[in-house]
């Protein structure tokens, strides 16, 4: 890829992820630093990437731990938040 | 598949993490938003399987295990773990995201041929493999310090400091190496263990109150290290999801860092300006003034105005349902009741209008620390439920304390404070109480949910 588009989306990518995330109350911190946690577990798709391509021993081993580690981070946390979140189930029309 | 319906799922994705952010902010969309995440990441699971290639595919079967047992070990410990200790499961949520990320660019470096790494992509891969090692053994003593398997004090040594900076030194000059020469083994390897055993000297001096802003920061640093694994990998989904993780989670902590008072800096580096601290003074026998269940009760009983302070050890208890049922009461009997809550009460912001949201305790009664202050000297009890440093004055009257600086809820304001207390133990951040001493206070000893049941039931009978 060219480095300057890589540098454009990645600018690009910082004022957005600055823009949703600056007007959270506190109330709302937990779950959502959560929430950012299971998606970063998106490595999967890369660590999946990177499996479909190893031939030899250590990479094979090495990027199966990959997929391990980054399905429990991914799934692992998306449930975790929903977790925390159907505690504030019903309270949506009171506020 | 065809590679622009493959490129337009990936924006798709990207737009639905946005999107999952976005909704994540506000209370009303926040499990929304998590689902349209959820919905993302699995098409994005899916649809890598069917990549325009035109290689061969490996390891199908593998693949396809490997995950099944993430699945296995990831769901039941979400489902399962306690509300108390949900921010320990995030951390090494955390931890292992940034471990896998470390090994994904070591891998995509392994397939490499020497000669056609670029120079960007070498840095990519060392920033990779540097801090998503940090943030995995970082994350784990964040666990280790939340689950209080190890001090949750600031472990400092004699020389930390140089013993810190000397890690740092050699993990940045293995960078710099690697980024001039291609070395498949012993450098990278180098590499690894330094940034391991800097991410455990990172967070060993951070003291146990500060504790969820890292996990915060690490968070943020994990985003950071997928998107440069998007860059190695070519990955234009991974870029932009990790950097939205990186950017929002950098806002993110310094939101949590200004609940606290902290600087982020002051956090940050409090490796390298802690100084090991001489064992404070044998903890004098001073006199406390214990009260009985009946004895709170009648306080409760006669007040106009009662404001609950809960706190970390309401959620050990798990007290919430019986905290809400003697609110209830006293509002029964015309008592004007409050939740006066800390943003950083508990182990996590917002910890506590989590966990009190579990037994229905209407929003409105939840009051923030800005606007329960004013109203404290118009309060005639304060119920301090398993809660210590939030209501701590030391944070004002003692400079040099770990909290000093950090707002606390104005409770010596109030007419009487009642704490429920397990025992004298300090809080979290391990410093001493004058509030216990005080000639207004009372002290109900006990676990919060036994001695609220025994209130509860004294003020039935008045």
């Amino acid at each position: 890829m060219d480095p300057i588009v890589v540098l454009t989306i990645f600018t690009l990518s910082i004022f957005v992820g600055f823009e949703v995330v600056s007007k959270v109350s506190t109330t709302l911190h937990t779950p959502l630093m959560s929430g950012a946690n299971a998606i970063h577990g998106i490595i999967l798709f890369g660590a999946i990437m990177v499996a479909d391509k190893s031939t030899t021993t250590l990479a094979t081993s090495l990027s199966v731990a990959a997929i391990v580690l980054a399905t429990i981070n991914m799934v692992g946390g998306f449930v975790v938040t929903d977790r925390m979140l159907e505690m504030f189930k019903g309270k949506g029309g009171k506020k | 598949m065809n590679s622009t319906l493959y490129s337009l799922l990936g924006l798709a994705v990207a737009v639905s993490f946005i999107m999952a952010l976005k909704g994540l902010s506000a209370p009303k969309t926040a499990r929304r938003g998590n689902l349209i995440g959820a919905v993302g990441a699995t098409v994005a699971t899916v649809m890598v399987f069917f990549a325009p290639s035109k290689e061969a595919h490996h390891n199908t079967a593998l693949i396809i295990g490997a995950i099944a047992f993430g699945v296995i070990v990831g769901v039941p410990a979400a489902r399962k773990v306690q509300m108390t200790q949900m921010p320990q499961l995030v951390a090494l949520f955390n931890g292992v995201g940034g471990g896998a990320a470390a090994l994904v660019s070591i891998v995509e470096y392994l397939h490499a041929e020497g000669s056609s790494v670029g120079v960007a992509a070498k840095i990519a891969t060392v920033f990779t493999v540097v801090v998503g090692s940090i943030s995995f053994s970082g994350s784990v003593i964040t666990f280790l310090k939340l689950q209080e398997i190890m001090t949750t004090r600031p472990v400092v040594f004699p020389g930390g400091r140089f013993v810190i900076a000397a890690t740092l030194a050699g993990t940045l000059g293995t960078a710099v190496y690697l980024v001039g020469h291609y070395e498949k083994t012993t450098a990278l390897l180098v590499l690894g263990f330094l940034s391991l055993a800097f991410g455990i000297l990172f967070v060993l001096p951070v003291g146990g109150a500060d504790v969820p802003i890292v996990i915060s920061l690490l968070n943020a640093f994990t985003g950071l290290t997928v998107a440069a694994g998007g860059y190695v990998l070519d990955s234009t989904l991974l870029i932009v999801a990790g950097t939205l993780v990186g950017a929002s989670g950098t806002i993110l902590t310094r939101l949590m860092a200004a609940a606290m008072g902290r600087s982020l800096f002051g956090t940050l580096f409090g490796a390298f300006t802690a100084k090991p601290q001489a064992a404070t003074g044998a903890a004098e026998a001073r006199p406390v003034k214990s009260a009985s269940p009946d004895d709170v009760a009648i306080l409760l009983n006669y007040a106009q105005r009662v404001v609950i302070v809960p706190g970390f050890g309401l959620a050990v208890a798990q007290a919430q349902h019986t905290v809400r049922e003697l609110a209830d009461l006293l509002a029964a009997k015309g008592v004007d009741v409050a939740y006066g809550i800390h943003p950083v009460a508990g182990r996590m912001p917002g910890h506590m209008n989590v966990l009190l949201a579990e037994a229905n305790v209407p929003y409105e009664q939840l009051v923030e620390m800005d606007e329960v202050n004013p109203t404290f000297p118009q309060t005639d009890v304060v119920l301090v439920v398993g809660a210590n440093d939030v209501v701590n004055p030391a944070a004002k009257t003692t400079p040099g304390c770990p909290i000093y600086g950090m707002p606390i809820l104005d409770v010596a304001q109030a007419g009487n404070v009642i704490f429920l207390k397990r025992s004298m133990r300090p809080g979290f951040a391990g410093i001493e109480n004058e509030l216990l001493y005080d000639a207004k206070t009372s002290l109900l000893f006990g676990d919060a949910k036994e001695s609220l049941t025994k209130v509860v039931n004294a003020l039935k009978n008045l």
